[in-house]
């Protein structure tokens, strides 16, 4: 896999989108298809949450099948602060992280000793322990989950209004994307994709390996736990399937359609995975007959991913 | 100074007592007593199998012994992580080639100054590597001393066996080792690109400490200052290249049908 490299069109073309995407409401108000803005939202959260996976597992290498801990952990921190009394996203959304990403330091200690299917397996064992803890949780609400009584705010606007709510993700979901691609052009960057080639090397050339790999997982898990809190405010309800290992994989499909280690490839596959179910599913229930063909389309005919047939240039090693 | 730097500057720069490891039945290493002068470089040979990689598996840190210690530059690094005997002033190179193929021959090195405790942490969020000209100033003069300035620019993957070689030594050498594991730098290079080699170490070996594991017995007599023989996992010989030579244990382990 190449090095992460800024394109010289990037930084355009993202603009652009961003500056679609700010008079996207307005426009779908205007066409009185307001509908669509609630899904534009939610093609954002998990444009976010898919992205935190690409830096775990695209640039870090950590194929990691317990991502949905870190997202669910999210939701229900949103949703136990919403009941709490604590409605300020400002506070709301940076305890999410911090919990998330605390939940995925420990995880990270413990399961990144192990290497290959091993780390998938245990990865996969935290989430599942996660995923059971809240189902027994009658505290929590149980199998129903744990909804908000209404949406929280942001930095004192209501998020009841989907606008509002629409462009909190826009901004955070922008902000994290110029964080990751900063990110990965920096020593950080340069040094978690270098692991993820030859671990072995980056031992020798003295760096800490283990360290790198755990702040890049416990980042990862904190991103998603942000976009697990905003999912719980566009929903209403911090829901135990979150947690469930499905989720992860969806996320990991997502990931995958768009590009593994393409910065914008979580960006691309949520949006092209969520598309596809909405607008598959007013046909045809069994949508996922076509998206396992998808796949295996994409597989066979753009294995990189999506984000990679806009990227020539990057056809190395 | 105090007696105890004292002692540290007369004790060899790396210093092996008793290291033995088994793996399942087999005695890959049995009660190894080795030394590095400070200075020298120390070849150790051997034939197919004797345990020379495994040896410089512990040495480096990527293995850890059953039993026996290590100590380098005065301390003991017996129970030290790979990474950490780095910082200790201890590098090596692959028996494979084992550079970054993606990155260009500039990154490579800018990646190994990166790593060194003098450049600071890597763990910065922001600031664009390509921005960082210290890190490149100074891999540019490792890939000097290697013979591959005009290479700086070309990428790993696209350089030929002996550059790859070469570019990994510079690697090695970024790190600023005491000294420096050369796992058969000779490996698969033809003639030419041998020879080159061979210069290339003799001129390094001015500045840093040489532990050399390599087949290519001309090569060895012409680097080495002593030569330590190991034969099934147990040293037979340490010496001088002529003593080596006219030792009649080697003679009848290894050397016989060599020279």
């Amino acid at each position: 896999m190449a090095f992460y490299r800024p394109a010289r069109w990037q930084k355009p073309f993202a603009f652009t989108v961003l500056c679609a995407l700010l008079a996207l409401p307005g426009l779908m108000e205007i066409f009185d298809q307001s509908y669509y803005i609630g899904f534009a939202t939610r093609v954002l959260i998990f444009a976010l949450a898919a992205s935190s996976l690409n830096l775990v597992l695209g640039f870090g290498g950590m194929v990691s099948l317990g991502h949905a801990a870190f997202f669910g952990i999210g939701a229900y921190v949103a949703a136990i602060c919403q009941q709490g009394g604590i409605v300020e996203g400002l506070l709301a959304f940076p305890l999410a992280m911090g919990v998330a990403g605390l939940f995925a330091l420990l995880v990270g200690a413990l399961s990144l000793r192990t290497r290959g299917v091993y780390f998938i397996m245990i990865t996969l064992a935290f989430a599942q322990m996660v995923y059971y803890l809240f189902i027994s949780a009658r505290a929590w609400g149980g199998d129903d989950g744990l909804p908000l009584s209404e949406r929280m705010q942001f930095a004192g606007l209501s998020l009841t209004d989907d606008k509002v709510l629409f462009y909190v993700a826009l901004g955070l979901l922008t902000a994290i994307m110029l964080l990751l691609g900063r990110l990965a052009d920096a020593r950080f960057g340069r040094t978690i994709q270098a692991i993820r080639e030859n671990e072995t090397r980056m031992e020798a050339l003295g760096y800490p390996v283990f360290r790198y790999r755990l702040v890049c997982f416990a980042l990862g898990g904190a991103i998603a736990g942000l976009a697990g809190a905003l999912l719980a405010n566009l929903t209403g309800l911090a829901s135990p399937a979150l947690l469930q290992w499905t989720q992860s994989g969806t996320l990991l499909v997502m990931v995958i359609i768009g590009g593994v280690g393409y910065l914008y490839g979580g960006v691309v596959g949520a949006l092209v995975l969520l598309l596809l179910e909405e607008f598959l599913l007013g046909f045809f229930a069994h949508w996922h007959i076509v998206l396992g063909l998808l796949l295996i389309g994409i597989v066979l005919f753009a294995p990189k991913g999506v984000a990679a047939l806009f990227d020539k240039h990057r056809s190395q090693p | 100074m105090t007696a105890a730097t004292n002692s540290a500057k007369n004790a060899p720069l790396l210093d092996v007592r008793g290291l033995s490891r088994r793996f399942a039945a087999v005695d890959a290493l049995r009660d190894v007593n080795f030394s590095v002068e400070a200075g020298e470089v120390h070849a150790l040979i051997g034939p197919n199998g004797a345990g020379k990689t495994t040896f410089i598996h512990h040495v480096s840190g990527a293995l850890q012994a059953d039993s026996g210690s290590i100590h380098f530059a005065g301390h003991d690094v017996t129970k030290l992580s790979m990474h950490r005997r780095v910082g200790a002033g201890m590098a090596r190179s692959y028996q494979i080639t084992n550079v970054f193929l993606g990155l260009s021959a500039l990154d490579n090195v800018a990646l190994a100054v990166q790593g060194r405790p003098d450049a600071g942490s890597s763990f910065r969020f922001w600031r664009p590597v390509r921005t960082e000209h210290a890190l490149f100033d100074a891999a540019a003069g490792y890939l000097e001393q290697v013979g591959l300035r005009d290479k700086q620019q070309s990428i790993a993957g696209n350089l030929s066996h002996g550059e790859q070689r070469a570019l990994e030594l510079a690697m090695a050498l970024a790190t600023q080792p005491k000294m420096l594991l050369l796992d058969e730098p000779m490996a698969g290079t033809g003639p030419e690109e041998s020879a080159r080699m061979v210069e290339l170490i003799e001129h390094l070996a001015r500045h840093v400490t040489i532990l050399l594991v390599e087949h290519d017995m001309d090569a060895v007599f012409r680097l080495a200052d002593r030569i330590s023989v190991l034969v099934n996992g147990q040293l037979i010989c340490t010496g001088t290249p002529d003593a080596v030579k006219n030792d009649a244990g080697v003679r009848r382990a290894y050397l016989g049908d060599h020279l």
